[in-house]
């Protein structure tokens, strides 16, 4: 009885999970979408995604002075994302400023992990959308070459399914879903995307109320205010989801637990949200995808519908006002 | 009847195996006990006039009173002569007012202890005196004096009595082993407390990790119209009031308010067996079953323990503790309270020993919280456990008061699920003695 006994406040047993596990699970989660991008985009899209993470902890482990390069897996997470929101071929050193730029603008200068405001990969494409909009927007999407790994995709270059009626007009909602279309390296594939997604809800990372809103709300105004020009006004709506950058916006970065909200109900606004402001940029606006914008304005007003949407406790009462 | 589950709550591993098939056993009578004067909650005890260093006491006999209401009265829990009385170190922390006897080995019980008589001869008056007489408290740890609960307000009506047999703490199991071996005991201490608050009902609720429980305790009650057995989803705290109620019953205890606002009262199974034992047999609360188990214990064990026997003691007779051993603690793994030193005595709400050895416990740094809300989603009572950490680390009280710190009963979901290994229970307990330091 000579050793010392520790003496501290309960519980006195703790999970196994940690903020590694639960980096290394969404970039389980991100694997099929990045194995889709490489079917799809071949040896670039590989290439850019290794360029985009070796940045991102690179320069993570400089900033905070560290060796370890993977530490809590955050770096990666981002650096992977920050891949997933790029074109195919992108020119190498607008993926290393992009990527380097989510680390510290988007992370480091809040304060690190967990205190960052925006969604940290899309604060890096925010900067490169404006700084570099020539590589970013417009006709700059290769269309995928499915199975050509060796290929040089970025010899052609075509416009998105979102840029107008008639790029939309000229594929199918199966080609949408399976991602056949250019686009974003990460957001073509809806279904790679939803097999991600299903992954972290099994592991318990996110809530259904954030995709769930998103994806709902986008659909809802898709139909309603979409036009009926894609078939008709259901199959707008549908258009609108597998088009662009809502699935992956819905199930990976909407859904980045440190800018969003922590509350059920706030989760839900803010997927709502998300989708809507979504919408009004397309349908009204002058980006043709506007996820990007969307997530990041809703990111923003985050402490709010926290503050806003404090649950009714246990055997609590409403007061009324 | 009610939800069959409730909202939060997480799944810790439970460890129940080591203790779930071993008989509860008699612990050798110690040749000292140390009673404190303060073990429940209300009013602490004064020795009798009587009582004095030197006295020789009966088992059984009462040493120790209060003229407080909210009070339970302590007794000798082994016969012979009182060599101390002044302030001994207490499971609690701060070191209480305690008597210690020197046994003389020979249990000589005091006259004083004779059966109450027929169940159907006693008034609802005379059983609130025995129960309140024989010193029982709360045995699920809560220790909240026994008769207290059986007399509710008159403008209360109790309808449903649930007694607790969920033993949602891992590792302990002498709950389920006195329901294995003493099933008949528990439903007669249940029609004495549906008899002493003139209740219609009561309901036996039991985690279904104790199928053998459940099957027995289904068969105790076979015969009883007003009574059922209801097994429970197992999840932690199921056996926290709040919950179990909410399972058993479907209501919801009010925020700030008592099970008897919404006409509920419940108990542990140890106590009903405490208060057949004062009834059939004028037996006060001198002995207890608690689980000694754990990694760091040799010799793991379900034992009938005299109250005031030294922790060290109950260790010794288990074998002593491994040399790994790094935390001892008094109740179980998610709310129990470590101890520095075991120089300390089982009192009447010790419901465990556990000696959790160097990999068992979790001792990295916690970082930043990363906002992934599973707190929020574990958190019983519906809380932000992040929000009101963070308000308390910043000394802002005010607003964890309105983040409804107080409704928090420690339950320790939410430091148990953090990913960052944040201490958040932790914090929140900090800012609810804040809160409560503003209101006196």
């Amino acid at each position: 009885m000579d050793n010392k006994m520790i003496v501290s406040s309960s519980p006195h047993i703790r999970a196994i999970e940690s903020v590694q596990s639960v980096m290394t699970d969404v970039l389980i989660a991100l694997f099929p979408v990045a194995l889709m991008a490489v079917l799809l985009f071949g040896y670039q899209a590989l290439l850019t995604m290794v360029i985009s993470v070796a940045t991102a902890m690179a320069v993570e482990a400089l900033w905070l002075r560290k060796r370890d390069l993977y530490s809590d897996g955050s770096a990666a997470v981002t650096g992977l994302l920050f891949a997933m929101v790029l074109p195919p071929a992108p020119p190498w050193w607008l993926v290393v400023v992009g990527s380097a730029s989510a680390i510290i603008i988007g992370k480091q200068v809040f304060g690190g992990i967990g205190y960052n405001i925006f969604n940290p990969a899309l604060v890096g494409r925010a900067i490169v959308v404006i700084s570099w909009g020539g590589y970013m927007a417009g006709r700059v999407w290769s269309p995928p070459q499915p199975f050509a790994f060796g290929a040089d995709i970025s010899a052609v270059t075509t416009a998105t399914p979102l840029a107008g009626h008639e790029e939309a007009l000229a594929v199918s909602l199966t080609q949408l879903f399976v991602g056949n279309v250019p686009g974003c390296l990460g957001e073509t594939s809806a279904l790679a995307l939803i097999i991600g997604g299903i992954w972290l809800y099994y592991r318990g990372h996110i809530d259904w109320r954030i995709p769930g809103g998103f994806i709902g709300a986008v659909f809802i105004m898709g139909a309603i205010f979409g036009g009926g020009f894609y078939g008709n006004h259901l199959m707008t709506g549908l258009f609108h989801i597998l088009a662009g950058g809502v699935m992956l916006g819905a199930i990976f970065i909407a859904t980045d637990i440190v800018t969003s909200p922590v509350t059920p109900t706030g989760r839900l606004i803010f997927g709502i949200g998300c989708g809507l402001i979504t919408m009004l940029i397309r349908l009204w606006g002058v980006l043709p995808c506007g996820v990007t914008f969307a997530i990041l304005l809703m990111n923003a007003v985050t402490p709010i519908i926290d503050n806003f949407t404090v649950p009714q406790q246990f055997g609590g009462v409403k007061k009324s006002a | 009847m009610g939800n069959t589950v409730f909202k939060g709550g997480v799944h810790p591993d439970y460890h129940k195996e080591i203790t779930a098939t071993m008989a509860v056993t008699a612990m050798k009578v110690p040749d000292k006990v140390v009673i404190p004067l303060q073990q429940h909650i209300g009013a602490p005890c004064e020795p009798l006039e009587s009582i004095d260093v030197g006295t020789e006491v009966k088992l059984g006999q009462k040493i120790a009173d209060s003229s407080g209401f909210v009070s339970a009265p302590i007794h000798a829990s082994v016969s012979g002569t009182i060599s101390a009385i002044g302030p001994y170190n207490h499971p609690l922390g701060r070191p209480v007012q305690a008597i210690t006897i020197e046994s003389d080995g020979q249990d000589y019980w005091d006259d004083s202890i004779k059966p109450a008589g027929d169940l159907g001869k006693l008034s609802q008056d005379d059983l609130r005196k025995i129960i309140r007489e024989a010193g029982i408290v709360g045995l699920g740890g809560a220790t909240f004096p026994a008769h207290v609960k059986l007399s509710p307000p008159p403008d209360k009506t109790i309808d449903i009595v649930v007694i607790n047999g969920a033993e949602c703490e891992p590792y302990l199991t002498a709950d389920h082993r006195v329901m294995l071996e003493k099933p008949e005991e528990i439903v007669f201490g249940l029609k004495v407390i549906i008899k002493a608050l003139g209740a219609e009902k009561g309901v036996i609720g039991i985690e279904d990790n104790k199928a053998d429980a459940i099957r027995v305790m289904e068969k105790a009650v076979a015969k009883e119209e007003s009574i059922t057995v209801m097994p429970l989803h197992t999840k932690y705290p199921q056996g926290a009031e709040k919950m179990l109620i909410q399972v058993t019953t479907g209501r919801k205890v009010p925020s700030g308010g008592l099970p008897l606002d919404i006409g509920v009262v419940n108990h542990n199974v140890g106590t009903a067996i405490a208060i057949t034992n004062a009834i059939r047999e004028g037996k006060p609360l001198i002995e207890r079953v608690l689980t000694a188990t754990g990694a760091g214990i040799n010799y793991p064990a379900n034992l009938m323990v005299r109250i005031g026997t030294l922790v060290s003691d109950v260790i010794d007779a288990c074998g002593g503790i491994t040399e790994n051993t790094r935390k001892l603690i008094i109740g179980g793994p998610m709310m129990g309270l470590t101890q520095p030193d075991p120089d300390i005595p089982v009192i009447k709400g010790t419901s465990g020993i556990l000696a959790l050895t160097d990999e068992d416990i979790y001792l990295a740094e916690s970082s930043p919280c990363i906002r992934c809300a599973k707190c929020v989603s574990v958190c019983p009572v519906q809380l932000m456990p992040t929000s009101i950490a963070q308000a308390a680390e910043h000394e802002l009280f005010k607003r964890a008061e309105k983040l409804h710190a107080m409704d928090c009963f420690e339950c320790g979901c939410c430091s148990y699920i953090c990913p960052s290994k944040i201490p958040l229970v932790q914090l929140i307990r900090i800012a609810k003695a804040e809160i409560t330091k503003t209101k006196k």
